[in-house]
Protein backbone atom coordinates (compact mmCIF):
# COMPACT_ATOMS: atom_id res chain seq x y z
CA UNK A 1 0.00 0.00 0.00
CA UNK A 2 1.24 3.49 -0.83
CA UNK A 3 1.25 5.71 2.39
CA UNK A 4 2.25 9.54 2.48
CA UNK A 5 4.83 9.89 4.39
CA UNK A 6 6.55 12.55 6.56
CA UNK A 7 10.00 13.00 5.04
CA UNK A 8 11.31 16.77 6.62
CA UNK A 9 10.50 18.55 9.86
CA UNK A 10 11.05 21.94 11.10
CA UNK A 11 10.24 24.42 13.63
CA UNK A 12 10.86 28.07 14.78
CA UNK A 13 10.64 28.16 18.94
CA UNK A 14 7.29 28.78 20.33
CA UNK A 15 6.60 32.26 22.73
CA UNK A 16 6.96 35.23 22.23
CA UNK A 17 10.05 36.39 19.59
CA UNK A 18 10.07 40.45 19.41
CA UNK A 19 10.80 41.76 15.79
CA UNK A 20 10.08 38.85 13.69
CA UNK A 21 7.21 38.57 12.19
CA UNK A 22 4.94 35.63 12.54
CA UNK A 23 5.65 34.80 8.67
CA UNK A 24 9.52 35.30 9.00
CA UNK A 25 8.84 32.51 11.71
CA UNK A 26 7.39 30.00 9.16
CA UNK A 27 9.90 30.85 6.65
CA UNK A 28 12.70 29.90 8.85
CA UNK A 29 10.41 26.33 9.60
CA UNK A 30 10.37 25.50 5.85
CA UNK A 31 14.22 25.98 5.59
CA UNK A 32 14.39 23.75 8.63
CA UNK A 33 12.54 21.18 7.31
CA UNK A 34 13.66 21.74 3.63
CA UNK A 35 17.36 21.17 4.90
CA UNK A 36 15.88 17.99 7.12
CA UNK A 37 14.53 16.33 4.20
CA UNK A 38 17.42 17.08 1.93
CA UNK A 39 15.40 18.56 -0.80
CA UNK A 40 15.51 22.29 -2.06
CA UNK A 41 12.71 24.67 -2.09
CA UNK A 42 12.38 24.01 -6.10
CA UNK A 43 11.61 20.64 -5.27
CA UNK A 44 8.73 21.34 -3.56
CA UNK A 45 5.59 21.32 -6.15
CA UNK A 46 2.87 22.51 -3.76
CA UNK A 47 1.91 24.04 -0.15
CA UNK A 48 -0.65 24.50 1.98
CA UNK A 49 -0.51 27.42 4.74
CA UNK A 50 -2.04 28.56 7.75
CA UNK A 51 -2.16 31.69 9.87
CA UNK A 52 -4.99 33.38 11.72
CA UNK A 53 -3.19 36.44 12.42
CA UNK A 54 -0.11 37.09 11.03
CA UNK A 55 -0.76 37.43 7.17
CA UNK A 56 -1.31 35.45 4.22
CA UNK A 57 0.92 32.22 3.96
CA UNK A 58 1.61 31.99 0.37
CA UNK A 59 3.81 35.87 0.82
CA UNK A 60 6.36 33.45 1.68
CA UNK A 61 6.91 32.43 -1.55
CA UNK A 62 8.74 36.26 -1.97
CA UNK A 63 10.85 35.01 1.37
CA UNK A 64 11.63 31.22 -0.43
CA UNK A 65 11.68 31.72 -3.68
CA UNK A 66 9.14 32.66 -6.90
CA UNK A 67 9.55 29.27 -8.37
CA UNK A 68 5.82 29.36 -9.39
CA UNK A 69 4.61 26.68 -7.52
CA UNK A 70 0.96 26.32 -6.15
CA UNK A 71 0.39 27.82 -2.84
CA UNK A 72 -3.11 27.72 -0.75
CA UNK A 73 -3.89 29.07 2.25
CA UNK A 74 -5.76 27.83 4.80
CA UNK A 75 -7.73 29.24 7.99
CA UNK A 76 -9.97 26.72 10.02
CA UNK A 77 -9.47 28.16 13.87
CA UNK A 78 -6.96 25.99 16.43
CA UNK A 79 -7.70 23.12 13.17
CA UNK A 80 -6.00 25.40 10.45
CA UNK A 81 -2.83 23.34 10.87
CA UNK A 82 -4.50 20.11 10.61
CA UNK A 83 -6.56 21.15 7.46
CA UNK A 84 -3.28 22.54 5.95
CA UNK A 85 -2.00 18.87 6.76
CA UNK A 86 -5.12 16.97 5.50
CA UNK A 87 -5.15 18.77 2.49
CA UNK A 88 -1.63 18.18 1.52
CA UNK A 89 -2.18 14.46 2.21
CA UNK A 90 -4.89 14.41 -0.34
CA UNK A 91 -2.84 16.33 -3.30
CA UNK A 92 -0.14 13.40 -3.04
CA UNK A 93 -2.66 10.59 -2.27
CA UNK A 94 -4.68 11.32 -5.14
CA UNK A 95 -1.50 11.34 -7.66
CA UNK A 96 -0.99 14.43 -8.43
CA UNK A 97 2.22 15.29 -6.75
CA UNK A 98 4.75 13.79 -4.98
CA UNK A 99 6.51 16.87 -2.82
CA UNK A 100 4.51 19.26 -0.64
CA UNK A 101 5.18 21.62 2.16
CA UNK A 102 2.37 21.92 4.99
CA UNK A 103 3.08 24.86 7.14
CA UNK A 104 1.54 27.26 9.75
CA UNK A 105 2.37 30.29 11.71
CA UNK A 106 1.03 33.09 13.95
CA UNK A 107 2.01 36.01 16.15
CA UNK A 108 -1.10 37.16 18.70
CA UNK A 109 -1.22 39.89 20.62
CA UNK A 110 -0.56 39.30 24.42
CA UNK A 111 -3.87 38.41 26.26
CA UNK A 112 -6.93 36.40 25.36
CA UNK A 113 -8.01 36.00 21.81
CA UNK A 114 -10.34 38.73 20.81
CA UNK A 115 -13.01 36.78 18.64
CA UNK A 116 -15.73 39.21 17.49
CA UNK A 117 -19.51 37.94 16.98
CA UNK A 118 -19.70 38.51 13.18
CA UNK A 119 -17.09 36.17 13.06
CA UNK A 120 -19.22 33.06 14.01
CA UNK A 121 -22.46 34.46 12.93
CA UNK A 122 -23.57 36.00 16.02
CA UNK A 123 -25.73 38.73 17.33
CA UNK A 124 -23.70 41.79 18.33
CA UNK A 125 -25.05 42.27 21.50
CA UNK A 126 -23.45 38.42 22.31
CA UNK A 127 -19.96 40.01 22.11
CA UNK A 128 -21.20 43.70 23.84
CA UNK A 129 -22.45 41.63 27.37
CA UNK A 130 -19.21 39.75 27.49
CA UNK A 131 -19.53 36.34 26.62
CA UNK A 132 -17.28 36.13 23.52
CA UNK A 133 -14.57 34.54 25.36
CA UNK A 134 -13.28 31.57 24.84
CA UNK A 135 -12.02 30.94 28.61
CA UNK A 136 -15.65 31.59 29.65
CA UNK A 137 -17.22 28.62 27.90
CA UNK A 138 -13.83 25.80 28.39
CA UNK A 139 -14.30 26.91 32.29
CA UNK A 140 -18.30 26.20 32.30
CA UNK A 141 -17.69 22.96 29.76
CA UNK A 142 -14.97 21.11 32.50
CA UNK A 143 -17.25 22.35 35.66
CA UNK A 144 -20.17 19.92 33.80
CA UNK A 145 -17.56 17.38 32.94
CA UNK A 146 -16.47 17.14 36.60
CA UNK A 147 -19.78 17.44 38.32
CA UNK A 148 -20.91 14.32 36.04
CA UNK A 149 -17.96 12.57 36.06
CA UNK A 150 -16.33 12.99 39.71
CA UNK A 151 -12.96 14.81 38.86
CA UNK A 152 -11.24 16.64 41.25
CA UNK A 153 -9.20 19.59 40.77
CA UNK A 154 -6.22 18.13 41.79
CA UNK A 155 -6.16 16.18 38.48
CA UNK A 156 -6.38 19.61 36.71
CA UNK A 157 -3.13 20.56 38.45
CA UNK A 158 -1.40 17.10 37.71
CA UNK A 159 -2.36 18.09 34.19
CA UNK A 160 -0.15 21.76 34.13
CA UNK A 161 2.54 20.37 36.06
CA UNK A 162 3.41 17.69 33.47
CA UNK A 163 3.15 19.87 31.25
CA UNK A 164 5.91 22.48 32.58
CA UNK A 165 7.57 19.30 33.70
CA UNK A 166 8.12 17.26 29.81
CA UNK A 167 8.81 20.83 28.27
CA UNK A 168 11.85 21.32 30.23
CA UNK A 169 13.45 18.98 27.58
CA UNK A 170 11.59 20.30 24.78
CA UNK A 171 13.66 23.23 22.97
CA UNK A 172 11.21 24.13 20.58
CA UNK A 173 8.58 24.98 24.03
CA UNK A 174 8.38 28.35 25.44
CA UNK A 175 7.50 27.79 29.30
CA UNK A 176 10.28 25.27 30.40
CA UNK A 177 10.64 26.06 34.30
CA UNK A 178 8.80 23.19 36.34
CA UNK A 179 5.82 24.56 38.39
CA UNK A 180 5.03 22.71 41.70
CA UNK A 181 1.53 21.23 42.21
CA UNK A 182 0.70 23.70 45.08
CA UNK A 183 1.92 26.71 43.17
CA UNK A 184 -0.49 25.90 40.34
CA UNK A 185 -3.80 25.02 42.54
CA UNK A 186 -3.00 28.22 44.69
CA UNK A 187 -2.41 30.53 41.85
CA UNK A 188 -5.22 33.50 41.12
CA UNK A 189 -8.68 31.83 39.11
CA UNK A 190 -8.64 33.60 35.84
CA UNK A 191 -12.39 31.30 35.28
CA UNK A 192 -13.19 28.90 37.78
CA UNK A 193 -11.98 26.31 38.30
CA UNK A 194 -8.90 27.69 36.19
CA UNK A 195 -6.04 28.92 37.76
CA UNK A 196 -3.68 31.07 35.49
CA UNK A 197 -1.20 28.02 35.50
CA UNK A 198 -3.97 26.01 33.88
CA UNK A 199 -4.69 28.01 30.45
CA UNK A 200 -2.50 28.27 27.85
CA UNK A 201 -1.83 31.62 26.11
CA UNK A 202 -1.77 32.99 22.77
CA UNK A 203 1.51 32.86 20.96
CA UNK A 204 4.11 32.55 18.22
CA UNK A 205 5.82 30.37 16.50
CA UNK A 206 6.12 28.08 12.87
CA UNK A 207 6.16 24.69 12.09
CA UNK A 208 6.76 23.19 8.44
CA UNK A 209 5.96 19.31 7.66
CA UNK A 210 7.17 18.12 4.32
CA UNK A 211 5.20 15.25 2.72
CA UNK A 212 6.19 13.03 -0.05
CA UNK A 213 4.49 10.07 -1.70
CA UNK A 214 6.18 6.77 -0.50
CA UNK A 215 7.85 6.24 -3.75
CA UNK A 216 9.40 9.88 -3.40
CA UNK A 217 10.28 9.15 0.35
CA UNK A 218 11.97 5.89 -0.81
CA UNK A 219 13.98 7.90 -3.05
CA UNK A 220 15.04 10.59 -0.01
CA UNK A 221 16.35 7.62 1.55
CA UNK A 222 14.33 8.47 4.52
CA UNK A 223 13.33 6.79 7.55
CA UNK A 224 9.47 6.01 6.62
CA UNK A 225 7.28 7.81 8.92
CA UNK A 226 3.84 6.85 7.39
CA UNK A 227 0.72 9.15 7.59
CA UNK A 228 -2.02 6.25 8.39
CA UNK A 229 -4.79 9.09 8.88
CA UNK A 230 -5.50 12.48 8.64
CA UNK A 231 -8.79 13.98 9.37
CA UNK A 232 -10.92 16.87 10.08
CA UNK A 233 -14.53 17.16 11.05
CA UNK A 234 -17.01 19.98 11.80
CA UNK A 235 -19.79 19.28 14.70
CA UNK A 236 -22.53 16.64 15.33
CA UNK A 237 -25.72 17.52 16.30
CA UNK A 238 -25.97 17.97 20.64
CA UNK A 239 -22.54 19.29 20.87
CA UNK A 240 -20.89 21.90 23.48
CA UNK A 241 -18.84 24.57 21.79
CA UNK A 242 -17.09 27.81 22.29
CA UNK A 243 -19.83 30.82 21.92
CA UNK A 244 -22.72 28.98 22.37
CA UNK A 245 -25.79 30.92 23.91
CA UNK A 246 -27.53 28.28 23.82
CA UNK A 247 -27.44 24.71 23.48
CA UNK A 248 -29.52 21.46 22.77
CA UNK A 249 -30.59 19.46 26.80
CA UNK A 250 -30.16 16.20 24.66
CA UNK A 251 -26.38 16.16 24.89
CA UNK A 252 -24.70 14.28 21.84
CA UNK A 253 -21.23 13.72 20.67
CA UNK A 254 -18.14 16.07 19.54
CA UNK A 255 -15.94 17.24 16.73
CA UNK A 256 -13.32 15.15 18.15
CA UNK A 257 -15.17 11.92 18.98
CA UNK A 258 -15.99 11.76 15.07
CA UNK A 259 -12.67 12.74 13.62
CA UNK A 260 -10.99 10.35 16.19
CA UNK A 261 -13.42 7.45 15.04
CA UNK A 262 -12.49 7.87 11.53
CA UNK A 263 -8.99 8.03 11.94
CA UNK A 264 -8.86 4.87 13.80
CA UNK A 265 -11.17 3.32 11.11
CA UNK A 266 -8.93 4.58 8.64
CA UNK A 267 -5.46 3.41 10.12
CA UNK A 268 -7.06 0.08 10.97
CA UNK A 269 -6.27 0.21 14.73
CA UNK A 270 -7.41 1.44 18.21
CA UNK A 271 -6.77 3.23 20.94
CA UNK A 272 -5.19 0.56 22.72
CA UNK A 273 -2.30 0.38 20.11
CA UNK A 274 -1.33 4.26 20.01
CA UNK A 275 2.36 4.77 21.63
CA UNK A 276 2.18 8.53 22.51
CA UNK A 277 -0.21 10.76 22.00
CA UNK A 278 -0.28 14.72 21.43
CA UNK A 279 -3.96 15.79 22.48
CA UNK A 280 -5.38 19.60 22.22
CA UNK A 281 -4.97 20.99 26.06
CA UNK A 282 -5.77 24.77 25.29
CA UNK A 283 -6.50 24.08 29.38
CA UNK A 284 -5.89 21.33 31.94
CA UNK A 285 -9.61 19.99 31.21
CA UNK A 286 -9.58 20.03 27.74
CA UNK A 287 -6.74 17.02 27.83
CA UNK A 288 -8.83 15.41 30.48
CA UNK A 289 -11.77 15.23 28.37
CA UNK A 290 -9.78 14.78 24.81
CA UNK A 291 -8.30 11.28 26.89
CA UNK A 292 -12.06 10.03 26.48
CA UNK A 293 -13.52 11.79 23.77
CA UNK A 294 -10.30 10.35 21.24
CA UNK A 295 -10.94 6.78 22.75
CA UNK A 296 -8.11 6.08 24.91
CA UNK A 297 -10.01 6.26 28.82
CA UNK A 298 -13.46 6.44 29.39
CA UNK A 299 -15.31 9.54 31.03
CA UNK A 300 -14.21 9.55 35.01
CA UNK A 301 -11.34 7.28 34.51
CA UNK A 302 -8.65 10.21 34.08
CA UNK A 303 -8.31 10.96 38.31
CA UNK A 304 -6.79 7.64 38.69
CA UNK A 305 -4.65 7.69 35.20
CA UNK A 306 -3.36 11.28 36.16
CA UNK A 307 -3.11 10.04 40.09
CA UNK A 308 -1.05 6.65 38.57
CA UNK A 309 1.21 9.01 36.00
CA UNK A 310 -0.02 6.80 33.28
CA UNK A 311 0.17 10.21 31.06
CA UNK A 312 3.92 10.77 31.43
CA UNK A 313 6.63 9.93 29.39
CA UNK A 314 7.45 6.55 31.13
CA UNK A 315 3.58 5.54 31.16
CA UNK A 316 1.23 3.50 29.97
CA UNK A 317 0.32 6.42 27.69
CA UNK A 318 2.32 9.41 27.18
CA UNK A 319 0.36 12.84 26.47
CA UNK A 320 2.14 16.28 25.18
CA UNK A 321 5.42 15.10 25.25
CA UNK A 322 6.71 18.36 24.80
CA UNK A 323 4.69 20.41 27.02
CA UNK A 324 1.41 20.82 24.93
CA UNK A 325 -0.27 23.77 24.50
CA UNK A 326 0.04 24.71 28.19
CA UNK A 327 3.85 24.72 28.02
CA UNK A 328 4.37 26.05 23.98
CA UNK A 329 1.58 28.44 24.27
CA UNK A 330 -1.20 28.29 20.74
CA UNK A 331 0.44 30.27 17.78
CA UNK A 332 -3.39 29.23 16.00
CA UNK A 333 -1.87 28.57 12.76
CA UNK A 334 0.71 26.61 13.75
CA UNK A 335 -0.17 24.48 16.86
CA UNK A 336 -1.67 21.69 15.07
CA UNK A 337 1.41 21.03 13.21
CA UNK A 338 3.45 21.46 16.31
CA UNK A 339 1.61 18.06 17.34
CA UNK A 340 2.75 16.43 14.55
CA UNK A 341 6.25 17.79 14.92
CA UNK A 342 6.54 16.31 17.93
CA UNK A 343 5.56 13.21 17.04
CA UNK A 344 7.85 12.94 13.83
CA UNK A 345 10.14 13.66 16.62
CA UNK A 346 9.40 10.61 19.08
CA UNK A 347 8.86 8.15 16.12
CA UNK A 348 12.72 9.15 15.14
CA UNK A 349 13.75 8.67 19.03
CA UNK A 350 15.04 12.48 18.67
CA UNK A 351 13.20 13.21 22.28
CA UNK A 352 16.32 13.26 24.20
CA UNK A 353 15.12 13.62 27.92
CA UNK A 354 11.53 14.05 26.68
CA UNK A 355 11.92 10.28 24.54
CA UNK A 356 8.95 8.08 25.04
CA UNK A 357 10.89 4.76 25.70
CA UNK A 358 10.33 1.46 24.13
CA UNK A 359 11.14 2.41 20.90
CA UNK A 360 7.42 4.13 20.14
CA UNK A 361 6.21 3.05 16.73
CA UNK A 362 2.48 4.73 16.81
CA UNK A 363 1.55 8.44 17.84
CA UNK A 364 -1.58 10.04 17.82
CA UNK A 365 -2.34 13.93 17.09
CA UNK A 366 -5.69 15.73 18.33
CA UNK A 367 -6.73 19.61 17.91
CA UNK A 368 -10.19 20.99 18.84
CA UNK A 369 -11.14 24.62 18.20
CA UNK A 370 -14.47 27.20 17.45
CA UNK A 371 -16.69 26.97 16.14
CA UNK A 372 -16.57 22.55 16.52
CA UNK A 373 -14.29 21.70 14.53
CA UNK A 374 -11.55 19.33 15.21
CA UNK A 375 -8.68 17.52 13.18
CA UNK A 376 -6.91 14.16 14.38
CA UNK A 377 -3.66 12.71 12.79
CA UNK A 378 -2.23 8.54 13.37
CA UNK A 379 1.63 7.99 12.33
CA UNK A 380 3.73 4.41 12.26
CA UNK A 381 6.77 4.04 11.80
CA UNK B 1 -35.87 50.73 30.12
CA UNK B 2 -33.63 49.87 27.01
CA UNK B 3 -32.45 45.85 26.40
CA UNK B 4 -29.19 45.50 25.33
CA UNK B 5 -31.07 44.06 21.79
CA UNK B 6 -34.40 43.97 20.41
CA UNK B 7 -36.29 40.54 20.10
CA UNK B 8 -34.51 39.12 23.19
CA UNK B 9 -37.40 39.29 25.33
CA UNK B 10 -40.93 39.33 25.01
CA UNK B 11 -42.96 42.38 25.48
CA UNK B 12 -45.02 41.30 28.99
CA UNK B 13 -44.39 42.15 32.86
CA UNK B 14 -42.29 39.66 33.91
CA UNK B 15 -41.01 39.19 30.54
CA UNK B 16 -39.61 36.04 29.13
CA UNK B 17 -36.59 35.56 26.98
CA UNK B 18 -37.60 35.06 23.20
CA UNK B 19 -36.23 31.77 21.88
CA UNK B 20 -36.54 30.20 18.36
CA UNK B 21 -38.52 26.65 17.54
CA UNK B 22 -37.30 25.14 14.43
CA UNK B 23 -40.39 24.64 11.83
CA UNK B 24 -39.48 21.13 11.06
CA UNK B 25 -37.46 19.48 13.78
CA UNK B 26 -38.83 21.29 16.92
CA UNK B 27 -35.64 22.29 18.51
CA UNK B 28 -35.66 25.24 20.72
CA UNK B 29 -33.14 27.56 20.45
CA UNK B 30 -31.82 31.22 22.22
CA UNK B 31 -31.93 33.63 20.71
CA UNK B 32 -33.78 33.48 17.81
CA UNK B 33 -32.36 33.14 14.59
CA UNK B 34 -33.16 35.53 11.63
CA UNK B 35 -34.76 33.87 8.44
CA UNK B 36 -37.07 31.72 7.88
CA UNK B 37 -36.53 28.19 9.73
CA UNK B 38 -37.46 29.33 13.07
CA UNK B 39 -40.88 30.67 14.82
CA UNK B 40 -40.22 33.01 18.00
CA UNK B 41 -40.41 30.62 21.40
CA UNK B 42 -41.17 32.50 24.08
CA UNK B 43 -38.84 30.55 27.07
CA UNK B 44 -40.47 29.67 30.67
CA UNK B 45 -38.98 31.52 33.52
CA UNK B 46 -37.92 29.17 35.44
CA UNK B 47 -34.97 26.45 35.08
CA UNK B 48 -31.70 25.21 37.29
CA UNK B 49 -27.95 25.77 37.07
CA UNK B 50 -26.28 22.99 34.46
CA UNK B 51 -22.78 24.77 34.91
CA UNK B 52 -20.74 28.04 35.41
CA UNK B 53 -17.58 29.67 35.95
CA UNK B 54 -16.83 33.08 37.19
CA UNK B 55 -15.12 35.63 34.77
CA UNK B 56 -12.10 37.07 36.76
CA UNK B 57 -10.80 39.28 34.50
CA UNK B 58 -12.91 42.20 32.51
CA UNK B 59 -13.03 41.19 28.50
CA UNK B 60 -11.43 43.08 25.90
CA UNK B 61 -13.53 45.94 24.01
CA UNK B 62 -14.61 45.46 21.42
CA UNK B 63 -16.97 44.04 21.50
CA UNK B 64 -17.27 44.40 25.75
CA UNK B 65 -19.61 47.27 26.21
CA UNK B 66 -19.43 47.54 30.00
CA UNK B 67 -18.26 49.18 32.40
CA UNK B 68 -14.28 50.15 32.89
CA UNK B 69 -14.59 49.27 36.43
CA UNK B 70 -14.46 45.35 36.84
CA UNK B 71 -15.94 43.34 39.41
CA UNK B 72 -16.18 39.20 38.48
CA UNK B 73 -19.48 38.14 37.58
CA UNK B 74 -20.70 34.50 37.38
CA UNK B 75 -21.93 33.49 33.86
CA UNK B 76 -23.98 30.39 33.38
CA UNK B 77 -25.86 27.68 31.99
CA UNK B 78 -29.13 27.50 32.61
CA UNK B 79 -31.40 24.36 32.08
CA UNK B 80 -34.70 25.34 31.13
CA UNK B 81 -36.62 21.63 31.08
CA UNK B 82 -38.08 20.39 27.78
CA UNK B 83 -36.75 23.66 26.12
CA UNK B 84 -32.74 24.81 25.97
CA UNK B 85 -29.79 25.15 27.62
CA UNK B 86 -29.12 28.96 28.04
CA UNK B 87 -26.10 30.94 28.96
CA UNK B 88 -26.73 34.24 31.00
CA UNK B 89 -25.06 35.73 34.26
CA UNK B 90 -25.65 34.54 37.47
CA UNK B 91 -27.14 37.87 40.19
CA UNK B 92 -28.48 38.01 43.39
CA UNK B 93 -25.75 35.23 44.89
CA UNK B 94 -22.65 35.10 46.36
CA UNK B 95 -19.79 33.16 44.04
CA UNK B 96 -19.11 30.95 46.67
CA UNK B 97 -22.51 29.85 47.18
CA UNK B 98 -23.59 28.43 43.40
CA UNK B 99 -24.36 24.78 43.19
CA UNK B 100 -25.17 23.26 40.16
CA UNK B 101 -28.50 22.12 40.05
CA UNK B 102 -30.11 24.90 41.81
CA UNK B 103 -33.13 26.74 40.60
CA UNK B 104 -33.47 29.44 38.94
CA UNK B 105 -35.34 32.00 37.39
CA UNK B 106 -35.22 35.20 34.98
CA UNK B 107 -34.42 38.58 35.80
CA UNK B 108 -32.90 41.34 33.93
CA UNK B 109 -29.75 43.63 35.66
CA UNK B 110 -28.02 46.29 34.46
CA UNK B 111 -24.94 46.03 32.04
CA UNK B 112 -23.07 48.98 34.05
CA UNK B 113 -25.17 49.06 38.02
CA UNK B 114 -23.76 52.85 38.33
CA UNK B 115 -25.26 54.35 34.90
CA UNK B 116 -28.52 56.46 35.32
CA UNK B 117 -30.03 54.52 32.41
CA UNK B 118 -28.61 51.81 32.21
CA UNK B 119 -28.49 49.22 29.30
CA UNK B 120 -30.09 46.03 30.68
CA UNK B 121 -28.95 42.25 30.28
CA UNK B 122 -30.84 39.06 30.53
CA UNK B 123 -30.11 37.37 34.08
CA UNK B 124 -30.88 34.31 36.00
CA UNK B 125 -30.79 34.36 40.20
CA UNK B 126 -31.70 31.92 43.15
CA UNK B 127 -35.65 31.19 43.23
CA UNK B 128 -35.83 29.17 46.74
CA UNK B 129 -36.38 25.78 47.24
CA UNK B 130 -37.42 23.47 43.90
CA UNK B 131 -41.22 23.52 43.05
Amino acid sequence: MNDVCIVGIGIHPFGRTEGLSGLEQGVHAVRQALNDAGVEWRDIQFAYGGSDAAGNPDSMVERLGLTGMQFINVRNGCATGGSALFSTQMAIKSGEFDLGLAVGFDKHPRGAFNALPSEYNLPEWYGEAGYMITTQFFAAKITRYMHEHGISPATLGRVSEKAFRNAVHAPHAWRREPVPLDVIMEAPLVSDPYTKYMFCSPAEGGVALILASEKKARELGKPLIRLKAATMRTRPPGSFEVFAPSIDIERGGSATMIASADAFHLAGIGPDDIDVAQLQDTEAGAEIMHMAENGFCRDGEQDQWLAEGRTEIGGHLPVNTDGGCLACGEPIGASGLRQVYENVVQLRQDGGGRQVPGNPRTAYSHVYGAPGVSAVTILER
Amino acid sequence: MRIISEGLITDETPPRLLGGRHKDSGRIVFPCPAGEDFDAYPLQRHGHLWSYTVQRYRPKSPPYTGPEAFEPWAVAYVELPGETIVEARLANIALDEIRIGMPLRLTLIPLDPSASDPIMIHAFEPAGEPA
